[in-house]
């Protein structure tokens, strides 16, 4: 899976959960500061990216992802 | 012989419910002046816009009496029908006595069979579950199901993450035996717990408050839940289609929208008592039911969907035909 592909499933599920627009969905943004999305919706952002990519994203990991970067690398790393 | 032998073998239904909330309303607001918080915060995380708090001197039997009287008077029997009383409650105030032959008494039940029963915020379908199978094995031919809670005794005021979620009340339900040759109007309970997850909500002592891991909660709930509704469904031979009301646990508005559109129930046939209740733990489902109810939200005669969860963790689902 490329950086790029994870990019557009992720956007895909952050439009469904938070209805963020796909196209504000860029590496460089911060879940919390740039698309208001709240520590609950990461948790509902991360069980559906495991359904997705097939990457488990533990609680305890998912504070350390604050931008969309951050997700992408952990995704990649992990599949 | 036993009094109720001849209802053995038959089915069992819900012939009414009640309800009752103490009067005191608490809003938002009013606790962003004793912790660090906001309405707009709180509407956000929870979906809670006010919630209810007992009087001092108000007690769980207080509540749950309240309820019974309701669901009783509703149902058309008079109390001394009734021959068995099943409170689900995890905030008694004393272990001893019970509370469920308290509130018996209180009603004129005459001399009932009367149990307490712990499956915090489960512990309405469990006690439904098991008046249920009471009056289907004859065991009891007319039971008062309550859940009964004063979670406001059990909450550090100091902490904003739990303090701002829970809340007082009781819910009740009156279960008889269905028509003859009628099916049963409670279906088959879908029922189990995750005692590997006991510490993520605890009261850890006598003189603790309600502790609990928010966000692990909220992923177990969001993600172990809606299987064990759709097996209730699928016990009960109906489709989620099928389903005219979906009554979870009002534990978290985000909880019950993340199960119901994992079950692909449209949002007007879902309760949300909890924008006006909070989180009141086994008192939450039928307090949500008596209230749609009185609404007339609820469509007697079609299958509603009911599904507890919390402590323990523990979790049970049922299908019930509406009264």
């Amino acid at each position: 899976m490329t950086d790029q592909e994870i990019l557009a499933g992720l956007a895909e599920i952050i439009d469904e959960i938070a209805g963020v627009p796909a196209d504000e969905v860029t590496p460089d943004k911060s879940f919390v500061d740039d698309l208001d999305i709240d520590s609950l919706s990461m948790v509902e952002i991360a069980v559906a990216a495991q359904d997705k990519f097939g990457v488990e994203i533990p609680d305890e990991q998912l504070k350390d992802l604050k931008t969309v970067q951050d997700v992408i690398n952990f995704v990649s790393k992990n599949s | 012989m036993p009094a109720n032998e001849e209802s053995a073998g038959t089915g069992a239904r819900v012939l009414a419910f009640g309800g009752y909330q103490p009067d005191k309303v608490v809003t938002n607001d009013d606790l962003a002046k004793i912790v660090d918080t906001s309405d707009e915060w709180i509407r956000a995380r929870v979906g809670i816009e006010s919630r209810r708090v007992a009087r001092d001197d108000e007690t769980v039997a207080d509540m749950a009496e309240a309820a019974g009287a309701k669901a009783l008077a509703a149902s058309g029997l008079t109390p001394s029908s009734i021959d068995l009383v099943v409170v689900a409650t995890c905030t008694p105030e004393v272990q001893i006595p019970n509370v469920s032959a308290t509130v018996a008494y209180r009603l004129g039940i005459t001399a009932p069979g009367a149990y307490d029963l712990n499956a915090a915020c489960a512990g309405f379908c469990y006690a439904l579950a098991a008046a249920s199978d009471s009056v289907r094995a004859g065991s009891a031919r007319y039971a008062l199901v309550i859940g009964a809670e004063k979670l406001t005794s059990w909450i550090d005021w100091n902490d904003r993450s739990t303090c701002i979620i829970f809340a007082d009340g009781a819910g009740a339900a009156v279960v008889g035996p269905a028509g003859a040759g009628e099916p049963s109007g409670i279906g088959p309970v879908v029922w189990g717990s995750a005692g590997d997850m006991a510490g993520r909500i605890t009261i850890p002592s006598r003189t603790g408050s309600l502790r609990q891991d928010g966000q692990a909660v909220f992923r177990w709930a969001t993600t172990a839940l809606h299987p064990v509704a759709l097996e209730a469904c699928v016990r009960a031979g109906v489709t989620p289609a099928d389903i005219s009301a979906f009554v979870p646990h009002q534990a978290n508005l985000r909880i019950v929208e993340a199960i119901a559109r994992k079950l692909g129930i449209p949002r007007d046939r879902v309760a949300d008592d909890i924008t006006h209740a909070g989180n009141t733990s086994s008192a939450s489902i039928p307090l949500a039911l008596s209230r749609m109810a009185e609404q007339g939200r609820l469509q007697p005669g079609t299958p509603a969907l009911l599904l507890g969860f919390g402590a323990g963790l523990s979790y049970a689902a049922q299908v019930i035909t509406l009264p």
